[in-house]
């Protein structure tokens, strides 16, 4: 059986009256592509805010590998190997596509300034082995001939390509991306189901995936939880909601 | 539209109208050992509506004056400056050049030449200091005098009460206006941009006000005066030796003294420094921790997605800008030979600010280009010195409008991959 990564438990957010997201409860498993879905508003990217440090959940457990991590800070959760994306695409625009890559492995380099100010061996190899991380991960995702790009320069579906390579090369155990087909042709859409599938099949991590794109959604997922106004609708495997009929209401009565 | 524009030429007009009143028209004077309010002479007033009247139209007006300014050609410095590939070739011999020069010109100018160009090598560290905190790190710093303080005194203190020599001094003014910065930037560099620039304005009014009152120490207002002067391996640049056992350097090499000598070593120890600096920021923005900084300006929720630490990363642009400013204070203290918290005011931030914005946020040329400029151009323009203040405000104003990017806006240096 595959392990347990994360375990979510009743979690509710307030912004003062209004409750974004009321009792969530959701599991992901290693190996695994699990999707969360529901109409606009119905406070998705607050559940991606509240389980990456962003927001400190006003109730509920957030469990990475039995361990509570509600309540840590941004940086330390993203250290623990959970990795997200972002709704709009938030790149250094002005930075060159492999300085992206580098920025994302700050704390894997040997940020000591002496060893820096001397160029120390050790400071070279660990340079060298974020420029080979980071030209691996660019390779995988069809970026390589833009390395030395601004990242500001490339185009709409490179960049929300060069986004997940960026938490890629953090190594993560768990990323998670937030409609990372919003945007994207029909064709770039392929591409990114099938970088998604590698994710999980090749490079053995578990993918937290927000979506719109219906087709992506059950084509890829192993689990999907549906919210509407931030309270759990339905989960479970793709054709059972897709024969819902609380989840067909919800859509319908939206659209 | 043109109502509105008329309507914020009123408002404006309004405004310099209370302000000069206030400020100009009414004035409080001592009469004997009573305050007398006096009102401005009718030669006052009719300037006052001469600067009035001036405020309205160029409100009103403003979009036409606007468009002067964009007719007017941009100064293409950035053109003078050679493509990529030929700059690359030529720049060891632009810096052998450079070198050369500022290391043969003092020997051929006069003293007070000199003097004012050692005068603006100070500026120069501040601003490069300045720079990485509110260039490269995007950290408003309205305080930045307070480190500048701490590194000056530091170096007289220690002089005075323990008879340090200045070389050693220098690395300690730096860690101790590092250990400031540190102690202060930790706690504040949690909170919004706006409250840094209050709170770092408060800081270096509380230094100087310290500075001021703890007189048994720092001798309050009336300073520490008789600094030694740096020495060259140990040879002063005095007529008579001031330590024991010292030897002065125009005995050691059998020359006849010339007080010209001092002024051209310490003109010396200021190239050497400000070259020391741009090395080693030139080095810093090649490093993880320079590249960490521009990706925080740029975008720092993602940063923290991906787990950069961003008050660790801020704290580090402070702390070494704070430490360049104690280096800079250090020199200071060295050269005037006599320090005082009046040296150590709000204006002096005010204008290495404006260096730093002048010069083209996070560029070092533009920055050593605007120091220059702010140092030079008052000195040469002694006559006006009354004026000092209103030509300050008028060039930025119109710098803001004709070139907010700055004179020379940063081209960051962008590291490439090699493909094999
Ligand atoms: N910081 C915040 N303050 C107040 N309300 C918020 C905040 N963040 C999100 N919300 C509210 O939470 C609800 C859910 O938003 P969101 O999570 O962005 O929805 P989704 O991503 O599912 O479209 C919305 O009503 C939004 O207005
Ligand atoms: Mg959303």
């Amino acid at each position: 059986m595959s392990q347990l990564l994360l375990d979510v438990n009743d979690l509710t957010m307030r912004f003062g009256g209004l409750v974004a997201v009321n009792g969530v409860s959701l599991k992901v498993k290693d190996k695994q592509i699990v999707s969360v879905i529901g109409p606009n508003g119905a406070g998705k990217t607050t559940v991606f805010n509240c389980l990456s440090g962003f927001y400190i959940p006003t109730e509920g457990s957030v469990m990475l590998r039995s361990e509570q991590i509600a309540g840590l800070k941004d940086f330390q959760i993203s250290r623990r190997g959970l990795v997200r994306t972002f709704q709009h695409v938030r790149l250094f625009s002005k930075m060159t596509v492999i300085e992206n890559m580098l920025v994302a492995q700050h704390r894997h380099l040997n940020t000591n300034l002496l060893s820096g100010l001397f160029k120390t061996p050790n400071y070279r190899r660990r340079e060298g082995e974020a420029m080979d991380r980071a030209a691996h991960w660019l390779e995988e995702v069809g970026l390589l001939e833009f390395a030395n790009r601004e990242a500001g320069n490339l185009s709409y579906g490179q960049q929300r390509r060069l986004e997940i390579a960026r938490c890629m090369v953090t190594q993560p155990e768990l990323l998670m991306l937030d409609e990372p087909a919003a945007g994207l042709n029909p064709n770039e859409t392929k591409e990114l189901d099938e970088l998604i599938i590698k994710l999980r099949d090749v490079h053995d991590i578990s993918i937290l995936l927000i979506e719109h794109d219906m087709g992506l959604v059950m084509g890829i997922s192993d689990h999907i939880y549906v919210i509407a106004q931030g309270t759990p609708l339905a989960n479970g495997l793709p054709d059972e909601i897709k024969n819902n009929p609380d989840v067909i209401k919800a859509y319908l009565g939206e659209e | 539209m043109t109502h509105s524009k008329l309507y914020s030429a009123i408002f404006a007009a309004g405004i310099t109208f209370v302000l000069a009143c206030l400020m100009i028209g009414i004035k409080l004077d001592t009469d004997g050992t009573q305050l007398a309010i006096k009102g401005a002479t009718t030669a006052q007033w009719f300037w006052i509506l001469g600067g009035i009247a001036v405020v309205f139209f160029s409100q009103l007006f403003s979009r036409q004056i606007d468009g002067m300014f964009s007719h007017l050609p941009k100064p293409q410095l950035g053109k003078l400056i050679p493509a990529q590939a030929k700059s690359d070739a030529m720049k060891p011999w632009l810096i052998a050049g450079a070198i050369v020069i500022l290391l043969v010109w003092p020997f051929m100018v006069s003293r007070g030449s000199v003097d004012l160009a050692t005068l603006t090598l100070i500026y120069i560290m501040l601003g490069l200091g300045l720079n990485i905190v509110v260039g490269l790190a995007g950290l408003l710093d309205l305080g930045f005098v307070a480190f500048y303080a701490v590194g000056a005194y530091t170096y007289a203190l220690l002089s005075l009460y323990f008879g340090f020599s200045f070389w050693i001094c220098l690395p300690l003014s730096a860690a101790l206006a590092a250990l400031f910065g540190f102690i202060l930037g930790f706690p504040v560099l949690r909170l919004r941009g706006d409250y840094l620039a209050i709170v770092t304005l408060g800081f270096g009014e509380i230094i100087r006000i310290l500075l001021n009152n703890w007189t048994d120490v720092t001798g309050g207002p009336s300073g520490i005066s008789g600094i030694a002067k740096p020495t060259l391996f140990g040879l002063e640049f005095t007529r008579k030796v001031k330590t024991e056992g010292a030897t002065t350097f125009h005995s050691f090499f059998d020359i006849s003294y010339s007080s010209s000598y001092k002024v051209i070593f310490l003109y010396m120890i200021a190239v050497l420094l400000v070259l020391f600096l741009i090395y080693l920021i030139n080095r810093l923005i090649r490093m993880p921790i320079g590249r960490a900084w521009e990706a925080l300006r740029e975008d720092e929720i993602a940063c923290r997605s991906l787990g950069l630490n961003r008050t660790a990363i801020k704290l580090s642009a402070f702390t070494i800008g704070a430490s360049t400013a104690g280096f800079a204070g250090c020199f200071f203290a060295a050269r005037q030979g006599f320090i005082s918290p009046e040296s150590f005011i709000f204006i002096e931030s005010a204008i290495i600010l404006a260096i730093v914005v002048l010069g083209g946020m996070g560029s070092q040329v533009g920055v050593i280009l605007a120091a220059i400029i702010m140092t030079i151009l008052p000195e040469l323009a002694r006559e006006f010195s009354e004026y000092r203040m209103l030509l300050f405000g008028l060039l930025m104003v119109v710098m803001m409008r004709w070139r907010p990017e700055g004179l020379l806006p940063m081209k960051r240096p962008q590291l490439e991959l090699n493909k094999q």
